[in-house]
């Protein structure tokens, strides 16, 4: 499938390839909290779907239930087709964390090798060649072969988050999670991030959820937007959920989305979301 | 001083059954301790090591009181601890405080037990500091299967087990049971530890399966070298240790401790100056 028509038919929403993801008024409660209910969603072959929202919006626990660690309480999910479940070799996920243990004795080689055969028994010495070309082509892809053989705890986190990204690619996933990938990470290594991951998106049909506080980096490579709020959401293309009026709605408080040049700046929505949550880049 | 290095008598002692048992038994724990060593410093254990080393100490000593083998006893003791640990301790912040608790309990019931015990001195102090007297051939035999089920069993569980050690977020989402792989861990540890608890005792086993793989991860990032290193380190240190000790006839635990620490001060070293080369460059 060549990559225009499937950004197209994804954003045309719907009659295209079947989705990756599928979501069917899925909701999910914490006892009497509820973080998200009647999520419709469906992710398509190559789109790039930005995840924002204020801290304990229920972001990672959305990644949580695509990856079948955690059940919805009522709704279907389904990946590539099946219902989500524990282990499914079709997702790549980078997990939402702090920078790595700096005494932790793994190079990047093997934090990436891991992701691809580290789930199965054994030692593993039958597939080495084939964990070693798949390895090498994962850091090429990233542009991390060059500290590939240094300790992870003492590479810096732009080259840590890299690694990441190389792990989740590395055994081909049709559907990649990435939660926070920008976090601590200056604006240029943001963008490269960023930039490497909508490439994967558009050169192999991957589907990308992408949960980030930083809008701006993003911004101009993202298909669609998932924004959610207390319990609300909006899902649609940038120019309809990136307004006053949207957040201003989502949140329930006045919010205000001013435009400097290609940026976007939200102001307001600290108050609504009972968090900090301005996005402004330097 | 002289008798430190009496290479005769060192040799005359190697013809006793009872010394070669101990250089068996010490390889045997080399091999075991060393390859779970990096793991073991990769997951923070080495105070759960010590604690359940001491549970070791007092299942050994249960053992000398009622009669019964005390390699059995030991590794009764060691596995019990293991699981206790294991099952009690999922959560991280509280391993550390249910590690302690546990820990002194073990050991003052086995002080207890010691005391009630009506034989030997040599033998209660053997089990705290090592003993190479301690190891007959029955045991040696328990030793030897022990072994060989914890090496099977990690060749097994080996890449999960060093995925959920390292990176265990994405190691869950992979599908990979987290949650069963730290008990039966544990159970490994325990089991390579109480092979430790005969030979160089519940006080020193740390030196073992601790320091060789602290002392391996200073040198290298590549799992797979860092545990031959680790088995190489441990090797040196147990075997080293006893033989060492046979003409000056000392307990073997200085022996064995002093050669790991030794080895691992020499790979701090090597550490440091390989950093300062890469600065200077
Ligand atoms: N197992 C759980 N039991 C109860 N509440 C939970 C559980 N997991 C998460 N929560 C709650 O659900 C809410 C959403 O958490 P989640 O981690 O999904 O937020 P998030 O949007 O990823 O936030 P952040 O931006 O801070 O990462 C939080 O308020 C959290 O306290
Ligand atoms: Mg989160």
């Amino acid at each position: 499938m060549s990559e225009a028509t499937t950004v197209a038919e994804a954003r045309a929403g719907g009659a295209g390839p079947s989705p990756l993801v599928r979501l069917r008024a899925a909701r999910l409660a914490y006892g009497s909290r509820v973080l998200w209910d009647g999520l419709d969603l469906d992710v398509a072959p190559g789109e790039f779907l930005a995840v924002l929202g204020p801290n304990g919006s229920g972001k990672t626990s959305l990644m949580r239930v695509l990856l079948g660690l955690r059940p919805l309480t009522s709704g279907t999910v389904e990946i590539g087709g099946e219902p989500a479940h524990r282990g499914s070799r079709r997702i790549g996920y980078v997990p939402q964390q702090r920078a790595v243990d700096p005494t932790l004795a793994v190079r990047g080689r093997d934090l990436v090798g891991l992701g691809w055969d580290g789930h199965h028994w054994g030692l593993g010495l039958r597939g080495r060649r084939e964990r070693r070309r798949r390895v090498d082509a994962a850091l090429a892809a990233v542009g991390a072969t060059r500290y590939a053989n240094q300790p992870v705890g003492l590479l810096s986190g732009g080259e840590q988050q890299r690694l990441r990204v190389a792990q989740a690619l590395v055994g081909d996933p049709d559907v990649l999670l990435c939660d926070e990938p920008l976090l601590s990470l200056d604006l240029a290594h943001q963008r490269v991030v960023s930039e490497l991951v909508a490439r994967r998106a558009r050169e192999h049909g991957t589907a990308v959820l992408f949960v980030t506080h930083e809008i701006n980096p993003v911004l101009p490579l993202v298909d669609r937007v998932l924004y959610l709020v207390n319990g609300r959401f909006r899902i649609g293309p940038p120019d309809e959920v990136m307004t006053s009026e949207t957040l201003t709605e989502l949140y329930g408080t006045p919010v205000q989305v001013v435009r400097v040049g290609d940026r976007i700046i939200v102001a307001g929505a600290e108050n609504g979301g009972g968090q900090h949550h301005v996005q402004e880049t330097p | 001083m002289t008798r430190f290095l009496d290479l005769s008598a060192t040799l005359d002692l190697l013809g006793y059954d009872f010394v070669q048992h101990a250089l068996l038994a010490a390889a045997v724990l080399g091999l075991v301790s060393g390859a779970l060593a990096p793991l073991v410093v990769a997951r923070q254990m080495s105070f759960a090591v010590h604690g359940t080393a001491e549970l070791a100490f007092t299942g050994g000593a249960a053992a000398l009181l009622l009669g019964w083998s005390v390699g059995a006893g030991a590794l009764a003791g060691a596995v019990v601890a293991a699981l206790l640990l294991g099952l009690l301790g999922q959560r991280d912040g509280e391993r550390d405080s249910v590690i302690g608790v546990v820990l002194s309990f073990g050991l003052g019931l086995g002080v207890l037990l010691l005391w009630l015990y009506p034989g030997r001195a040599a033998n209660k102090f053997s089990l705290l500091v090592g003993q190479i007297v301690g190891v007959d051939s029955t045991d040696l035999a328990l030793l030897a299967g022990a072994a060989l089920v914890v090496l099977v069993v990690l060749a097994v569980v080996y890449r999960p087990l060093l995925f959920s050690s390292v990176d265990p977020a994405v190691a869950v989402a992979r599908g990979v049971p987290a949650r069963a792989l730290s008990p039966l861990f544990a159970v490994l540890v325990g089991v390579a530890t109480a092979l430790g608890v005969q030979t160089v005792g519940a006080l020193l086993v740390l030196a073992l399966m601790v320091t060789p793989g602290a002392a391996a991860t200073r040198v290298t990032a590549n799992p797979v070298l860092a545990t031959v290193l680790a088995v190489v380190f441990a090797e040196v240190a147990a075997v080293g240790g006893i033989l060492l000790s046979l003409a000056p006839g000392v307990p073997v635990s200085g022996f064995v401790t002093g050669i790991s620490f030794l080895i691992y001060l020499a790979c701090r070293g090597v550490a440091a100056t390989r950093r300062r080369r890469v600065a200077a460059a």
